[in-house]
């Protein structure tokens, strides 16, 4: 038989506050154990939620990112469970008032344009953390229990691992460009679960889903579903019958393994959560919010082509992530040409943060400092050759005065023809043999002179200048 | 009977409670005139009522995102029977990858 | 010293005076609870050591001649939170639980001077009626030590009662103030829904919660209900409006007032006719003194009873799953996994009624359950606050029995769930609408104290002191003392 997979993701994403989402204790975590909580994370008798503004406003954001309505009415809910890491034994989340809802996201593959429809974007809490330890025990840290979530539910749309996969990326790169998270998944603050199921090409009903949790990276969401499909295409084609299940993707084996099934699964006896009254979004606080949003990745890419002349290519890399993108128009406000800022960024830049694997802001260079080398390159202060040890030291130490560090360092390239002059009139004295090879027509001789006079100078000569002036001397010759 | 000793033993298992099996029986009987009792409500027309769920109809109440120092570690442990170093020990899960966010 | 002869301004008036001292006062209060309680049984725990110490630094500061509670002895119900004294909801649960934090009605008796001399009994978690569902003493009623002194605030109602305080804090979910004061003779509010904090009050029921004080005069009540009163950021339920001066108007007579009077709240057909009676003869008394009486009708209210067991015992499901013997509170012995801490320690830790009560909420609240239970509970509550809307376009106040009956007797109705639930048939809807109501002494029946219900418009518990006072200053039933003095 033939199967295709239907996939839906939800993708949770952390907002980065200061303080928690429903308790002022900072909402960083890395911290010492449990240092980061207060009687309210730890679900003391008699504590109170109270909600973090911020928090709401970055919820609407990340929706708004991508492509949601906000909700005129919403709440929040209980959603009842025990587990040591939940210290209230219920998540205040959004069951049936998501802040966002009916949204989009245009991916990309093969080319191909894509359009996945996201059913609702809700704010909850995040839970503490379980570290499983030795001789039977497990610890528990609850400096996360609290940190501000949203949780992003992809309607059914999905229709592969590699649609899967950029989805991710696309999800990633727009909340990235709002601000309101880090989104890495190596580091948790995005996390990512997925429904999953298949039915003959053709066939309209859905067939059985499993939900697969713990896909905590890009390559263990593909290869997670990759697994769940041959898992699911085995049984199916031996004629069994799946049941809905929840499954663990595990590490190790890069296998799913059986959590629980429907019967086993919890009621999570939702309602409304009486200590948080209803929030009343309306339609100025909307556009307000809309207002402070940074442009997102496509409206920068139609500016960049319309407004500094860039080709869609370059628009596209640069618009990869908001970093580089910020990076770049920062470069451009400091008056560097907009493709020579680009050429860097591609170019130099990009690679150097790729063999170091680091990212722009763990170097010393400003884009200040990128606009000023780009400006010295090309009002001929220094050659682009120079500007690759230029470059080197902006990365590692920066500079607040590029002009007066290439000064500094000697790295001036020398253009002045009276100061060039005596050089190539010394060097074509001691070079009779050139002379008379280059009036021969052997070209091989023009080179060399030129290499002389560069070496006579330590490289500092501006090329074009010692070509023209050589010229210009040997006919006098 | 608006309830039976199944249904009892599902909901005390969802709210973490034992009811010893020899009570059971009576304790659904109490259960099961609670229930008929509050199923009065029944007979009530709420058709295309809004429900109330607080007790005071305000909204938009809330704070400014300002982190506060969390409330010390030793006084938060007073009350924890089993701890290790700055954690709190627990019996090892066997339902692994944690809550469920 | 006796604090049932004085009221809170002549206390006052002697400390200013330096007739009496702080200390003085705190130690009569642990001399009388000496005498008294060993067969009342009102407090769980005394902290007599940090209140002379508290009472000592407000002589030694000299009292505030502006500040009408300060060094004035206060009991605090077990419910909420008191910083480094045991707080145990009268649950096994919490026996050795000693909170971290105060809760901000706490903090503002403390702000305004009072002394807090101990903890007092209660229904476990706040559910029962009668006090007799506390995990570790029975309370009983200063004016029959046979009777109940009701519940859930019963520890908090004998304590003024039998004069060991002038003032105690209860919480009332659904009429947890009320039933107690009207079977002791108090006057016991519930303030409207968000007027006074619940940060650091052991949720039960967190949308029909509030925190409110027993004295033994209406003046009095409205003295510490300003102390306790107004918007605290902690808890986003409390109201963020003003918070007028609860006296200010207490003076203005009833002359010209319109006294609703709802009739599902009079059951002529009560087994106990006095308590009808004796409300009866007090709407006479208003009637003479120039209010105008209404008959008004609360159609609704008759769905008090199912939609309050509902909505109070689902939040309460869910309030009480932070038990679970991980960061504090019992903890079972011989537990082999979580699942076994969980399970054990829950049903080891909680008593009865709370068990009860869990259930109850957890199936209405489960899949399957939810809308023709909680739903269909929260829009029964839309239509009995809609009653109460209509009626206050009409009259200034209401008036009923508090209760149906007088105290009854200790085991009377243990047994019977659903007939002590019965017992709360005329002050849950109170709770439910979220207006405020106060229970006021007005008579005898059986020679057991009768409390008149009044119910006033939400935020206008000014309305509710003055209609209070007005009788108060008419009647001398406040007067009347139990003959219970201890040491027999
Ligand atoms: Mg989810
Ligand atoms: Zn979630």
């Amino acid at each position: 038989m033939n199967l295709e997979p239907v996939i839906g993701l939800e993708v949770h994403v952390e907002l980065k506050t200061e303080s928690k989402m429903f308790s002022p204790s900072p909402a960083h975590f890395g911290a010492e154990p449990n240092t980061n909580t207060n009687v309210i994370d730890w679900g003391h008798p008699g504590v109170l939620p109270v909600v973090n503004k911020t928090a709401i406003e970055f919820g609407m954001k990340a929706a708004l990112a991508l492509n949601c309505k906000i909700a005129s009415h919403t709440k929040f809910d209980r959603k009842n469970y025990f587990y040591p890491d939940n210290p209230k034994a219920y998540q205040i989340s959004q069951f049936d008032q998501p802040i966002g809802y009916d949204g989009y996201i245009d991916i990309e593959v093969n080319g191909q344009t894509k359009r996945i429809r996201i059913e609702r974007v809700h704010l909850e809490e995040d839970a503490g953390k379980n570290m499983h330890g030795e001789h039977g025990s497990s610890y528990v840290d609850l400096n996360r229990q609290g940190t501000p979530l949203i949780e992003i539910v992809s309607e059914a749309d999905i229709r592969s691992p590699e649609e899967a996969q950029a989805y991710l990326d696309t999800i990633k790169q727009l909340i990235q460009f709002t601000k309101v998270s880090d989104v890495k998944m190596q580091e948790g603050s995005m996390r990512c679960d997925a429904n999953i199921s298949l039915r003959p090409f053709g066939q309209e009903a859905f067939g059985t889903k499993a939900e697969i949790k713990n896909l905590n990276s890009f390559s263990y969401v593909k290869k997670g579903l990759e697994y769940e499909i041959s898992r699911q295409e085995k049984v199916l084609n031996a004629g069994g019958a799946l049941q809905q299940e929840t499954r663990r993707y595990d590490e190790a084996t890069g296998n799913t393994i059986l959590m629980r099934t429907k019967e086993g699964s919890s009621d999570y006896r939702y309602f409304p959560e009486p200590d948080i009254p209803n929030l009343v979004i309306s339609d100025e606080w909307i556009s307000d919010v809309k207002a402070s949003l940074p442009q997102m990745p496509k409206e920068r890419v139609a500016r960049y082509v319309d407004a500094y002349k860039l080709p869609e290519y370059d628009a596209v890399v640069l618009t990869a992530t908001v970093e580089m993108s910020d990076f770049f128009e920062e470069t451009v406000r400091h008056e560097a040409d907009p493709k020579q800022a680009s050429n860097w960024l591609m170019g130099e830049v990009s690679a150097y943060l790729n063999s170091e694997q680091v990212e722009l802001h763990d170097t010393a260079m400003t884009p200040k400092a990128l606009a000023e080398m780009i400006n010295l390159i090309a009002d001929g202060t220094i050659s682009s050759k120079i500007a690759k040890k230029v470059f080197r030291e902006l990365v590692e130490n920066g500079s607040d005065d590029v002009k007066a560090l290439v000064e500094d360092k000697g790295w001036v390239q020398l253009s002045d023809p009276s100061k060039l002059l005596p050089i190539i009139s010394d060097t074509l004295d001691k070079n009779e043999q050139s002379i008379e090879d280059y009036k021969n027509g052997k070209d091989r001789a023009m080179g060399f002179l030129v290499g002389q006079v560069m070496k006579q100078t330590r490289g500092q000569a501006n090329p074009g200048m010692v070509n023209k002036l050589l010229k210009e001397e040997l006919d006098k010759r | 009977m608006a309830i039976n000793e199944e249904t009892v033993r599902q909901v005390a298992k969802l709210a973490k409670l034992e009811i010893e099996e020899e009570s059971v029986h009576a304790f659904t009987k109490e259960m099961d005139s609670i229930i008929e009792m509050v199923e009065q409500l029944e007979g009530l027309d709420t058709e295309g009522i809004e429900g109330t769920y607080h007790g005071l109809q305000q909204h938009n109440v809330w704070r400014e995102d300002k982190a506060e120092k969390g409330t010390d570690r030793e006084e938060l442990f007073k009350n924890v029977k089993t701890r290790k170093d700055g954690f709190i020990e627990v019996p090892e899960m066997f339902e692994n990858g944690g809550s469920e966010a | 010293m006796d604090f049932m002869d004085y009221t809170l301004e002549e206390l006052h008036e002697q400390l200013v005076k330096k007739e009496v001292t702080a200390v003085e006062l705190v130690e009569a209060a642990y001399a009388r609870i000496d005498a008294t309680d060993e067969q009342v049984g009102a407090f769980l725990a005394l902290n007599k050591e940090e209140a002379l110490k508290a009472a000592r630094e407000t002589d030694e500061k000299g009292i505030d001649p502006h500040n009408v509670l300060s060094g004035i002895p206060v009991g605090i119900k077990d419910n909420i939170l008191t910083k480094g004294v045991t707080t145990t909801a009268s649950s096994k649960m919490l026996e050795d639980f000693v909170p971290v934090y105060d809760a901000t009605a706490t903090e503002k008796l403390r702000e305004a001077g009072m002394i807090s001399v101990g903890k007092l009994n209660m229904d476990e978690f706040a559910m029962g009626g009668s006090t007799e569902n506390s995990a570790f003493k029975l309370t009983r009623n200063p004016w029959d030590l046979s009777k109940v002194p009701g519940g859930s605030s019963g520890g908090s109602a004998a304590a003024v009662a039998a004069g060991q305080v002038p003032v105690s804090l209860g919480s009332d979910t659904g009429g947890s103030v009320r039933e107690p004061a009207a079977f002791t003779g108090l006057v016991g509010m519930k303030p409207t829904y968000g007027r006074v904090s619940r940060y650091g009050l052991i949720a039960f029921g967190s949308s029909l919660d509030q925190i409110g004080p027993f004295t033994r005069t209406v003046k009095d009540n409205a003295l510490v209900l300003n102390a306790i009163s107004g918007h605290d950021p902690k808890d986003s339920t409390s109201f963020e409006g003003e918070t007028p001066d609860f006296t200010e108007q207490i003076d203005q007579g009833v002359k010209g007032l319109r006294i609703g009077v709802p009739k599902e709240y009079f059951n002529e057909d009560a087994k106990e006719t006095g308590v009808i009676e004796s409300v009866r003869a007090a709407l006479k008394v208003y009637e003479e003194m120039g209010a105008e009486i209404v008959d008004v009708s609360l159609p609704h209210s008759r769905y008090g009873i199912p939609a309050y067991y509902i909505i109070a015992s689902s939040e309460a499901s869910s309030n009480l799953q932070r038990f679970d013997g991980i960061r504090y509170g019992y903890r079972a012995e011989d537990t082999h996994s979580l699942e076994d801490i969980y399970v054990k320690s829950r049903s080891e830790g909680f008593g009865l009624e709370v068990k009860r009560r869990i259930m109850l909420g957890t199936f209405s609240l489960s899949s399957g359950f939810y809308d023709a239970h909680f739903k269909k509970a929260a829009q029964a509550r839309t239509l009995i606050r809609k009653d109460f809307d209509t009626v206050f376009a009409d009259v200034d106040v209401l008036v009923s029995p508090t209760t149906t009956s007088t105290a009854f007797d200790i085991g009377g109705k243990i047994d019977d769930p659903l007939a002590m639930y019965m017992s709360d048939i005329l002050t849950v809807p109170v709770n439910l609408a979220g207006v405020p109501s106060l229970s006021i002494p007005c008579g005898f029946s059986n020679d057991m104290p009768v409390g008149m219900q009044l119910i006033g418009n939400h935020f206008d518990e000014q309305m509710l002191y003055r209609v209070a006072y007005a009788f108060e200053q008419a009647t001398d039933h406040h007067k009347q003392k139990p003959a219970f003095k201890g040491g027999e």
